[in-house]
């Protein structure tokens, strides 16, 4: 490692003010504070810092998502099988298959969104942002695998200029990025995202056993009613179709395992969005209504996206809301509204995505209340002492 | 009961005047810079917007529809008076905007200089007459259902200026560039607001 860094000392002046790649600044300082930490200390008072910064932070995610990857990748080959009826494939031969289908979508991603990052970073003249290390591993894992790599483009082209850039850059953007391309491809190409055939590999492209459907659970319990859906210990694994890393419970629950333990990510919001999608479900449990009501409440835990948005998604750090009280109320909110759009929209089979969007909207709001809670309670604490 | 819980929920969520069918945007737009103000003009609106659906809705019943003026003589069963129906209408917004704008001078100076022209705007703010003539083409029977329906549409537009002002409060450090300052911004911003507020759309109560 010394050696590296060596050699980029070495060419450092290069990139100074002065220097012959001047221009490239900002390249060459997302590569060394990547590789890297900063060396550079504040010259004026005293700051505590450690050396969880932001790429520390980034990477840390980027390790919690591995699982959900690993098993993606496995889950892709596994369909695969299923749905051509191959018998003689091992689990390696699955897990190559997934990976090999999956290394496009990851490529194009950050290809394209990191291209953006760093043109942008050179007109605007500031540093580069690592924001899209976690983003661009997130969007392949909430694609379908079979999404054609253009959509895949445009949509993190969308979501990283119009949701975050113009905003001004990491930290900055108002919903998630990740979050934004999936909704910008839901609602730009509904064929493709809603359609039963693009969730396993191949089956778009014709072959496929007859009378095999794609579909996923919860699309499954919106055409034939939630009997036809496979049983919970299916999906708390996540041996079933849907987008690449959310189905298994198991790799995101390690997955939120480790953020819970580098405190990366907020319990706060974890906690308390499962228990308000596991609240309203009871709810609608004791009501009734339509047939989706009696959807058993744990259901809605490990079905579809829920535990990976809520791992991964509505613990987001800047798009979620700032403030304790703020995360338990966002997190609710967010809980709630999951079933509710899962429930009683048929429009969309999976709310996950889009209640986690729309309190991403909220949040600022909810932070404003209690912030001014807090500022009226302390008054009337100094009026009464 | 349950027919106007529909009616409340829907008006607020589903069918939400900014993020449904864009109307009210010129004040939504220029008076969301804090979340005070907006939540002013947002009273203010929903205020609005609660008496003057009702009234309209009488107006509706007993002097415009078609045969509506029979409880004065029967040879007015054949009498049309519908065309009528936009300038009544913004005659009862624009005297009740009046009501409200004495009131706001009155009880609160500071908001009512903060809000400025926009306060006797709300007169011609389209979400006020959009919901009168939403009341008209959609024929809610009684007037429990018109009164719930402007309510909710004005509980609807508050929840969205607050919402916008309460993002933009936060965005003020926020490097944006600069031909997209101020108005630019907030259009973009609004488009997004509008996807994440599709997730109502298509649900049946």
């Amino acid at each position: 490692m010394s050696f590296l860094l060596d050699k980029m000392k070495k060419i450092e002046p290069l990139f100074e003010k002065g220097g012959r790649f001047e221009k490239l600044h900002s390249v060459y300082d997302g590569f060394a504070t990547f590789l890297f930490v900063p060396d550079k200390v504040t010259t004026r008072g005293s700051h505590i810092r450690d050396h969880m910064d932001m790429k520390r932070t980034m990477t840390v995610v980027i390790i919690a998502l591995m699982p959900a990857l690993l098993f993606g990748s496995y889950n892709i080959g596994l369909q695969h099988t299923r749905a051509f009826g191959i018998n003689d494939w091992t689990l390696m031969n699955m897990f190559w298959f997934g990976f090999l289908k999956i290394l496009p979508l990851i490529i194009v991603s950050y290809v394209v969104g990191l291209g953006i990052e760093f043109i942008a970073a050179q007109i605007r003249g500031h540093e580069i942002n690592e924001g899209y290390l976690v983003t661009g591993m997130l969007i392949p894992l909430i694609m379908p695998v079979d999404v054609p790599l253009w959509m895949l483009a445009v949509s993190v082209a969308f979501a990283v200029i119009i949701g975050k850039e113009i905003f001004g850059g990491t930290g900055m953007n108002i919903l998630n990025p990740a979050l934004t391309a999936r909704a910008f491809l839901f609602f730009s190409y509904p064929g493709w995202m809603t359609g039963d055939a693009v969730w396993i590999e191949g089956l778009t492209k014709g072959g496929g056993l007859d009378g095999f459907s794609g579909a996923t659970p919860l699309a499954l319990a919106k055409l034939d009613g939630f009997s036809q859906m496979p049983s919970a210990m299916e999906m708390f694994i996540g041996t079933i179709p849907g987008s690449v890393g959310e189905t298994s419970t198991v790799a995101i629950l390690i997955g939120a395992f480790i953020l819970l333990l580098t405190g990366v990510g907020s319990w706060r919001i974890m906690l308390s969005m499962t228990l308000g999608a596991l609240g309203m479900g009871l709810l609608l449990n004791a009501t009734g209504g339509n047939e989706y009501t009696q959807i058993p409440a744990y259901y809605h835990l490990i079905m579809g996206g829920f535990a990976f948005g809520a791992v991964f998604m509505a613990t987001d750090p800047v798009t979620a809301a700032q403030t304790g009280t703020g995360k338990y109320i966002y997190g609710a909110l967010t809980g709630i509204l999951v079933v509710i759009i899962r429930v009683f929209n048929p429009a969309y089979p999976e709310g996950t995505m889009l209640a986690i969007l729309l309190m991403n909207v909220m949040a600022p709001l909810i932070d404003h209340y209690v912030v001014q809670a807090n500022i009226r309670r302390r008054i009337k604490r100094v009026k009464t002492a | 009961m349950e027919n106007l819980v529909n009616i409340f929920v829907k008006s607020i969520f589903i069918d939400n005047m900014i993020f449904a069918y864009f109307l009210g945007m010129c004040s939504y737009l220029a008076v969301s810079k804090t979340v005070k103000t907006s939540m002013g003009l947002g009273i203010a609106v929903t205020f609005v917007l609660l008496i003057t659906v009702p009234v309209n809705f009488l107006l509706e019943q007993y002097v415009l529809k078609k045969g509506a003026l029979v409880w004065l003589d029967e040879s007015f069963a054949t009498l049309d008076l519908s065309f009528l129906s936009f300038i009544m209408f913004i005659a009862v917004i624009a005297s009740i905007v009046q009501l409200v704008e004495m009131v706001i001078e009155k009880s609160s100076p500071a908001l009512y200089n903060s809000l400025g022209i926009f306060l006797p705007l709300i007169a011609v703010n389209c979400a006020i007459l959009g919901a009168s003539l939403f009341m008209q083409e959609r024929e809610y029977e009684n007037i429990a259902e018109a009164t719930v329906f402007g309510l909710g549409s004005g509980i609807g537009w508050l929840l969205a200026i607050v919402a916008l002002a309460a993002i933009r409060e936060k965005m003020r450090y926020s490097n944006v560039p600069a031909p997209l300052r101020g108005l630019g911004i907030t259009f973009i911003l609004t488009g997004l607001m509008g996807i994440a507020f599709m997730s109502f759309l298509g649900i049946t109560l």
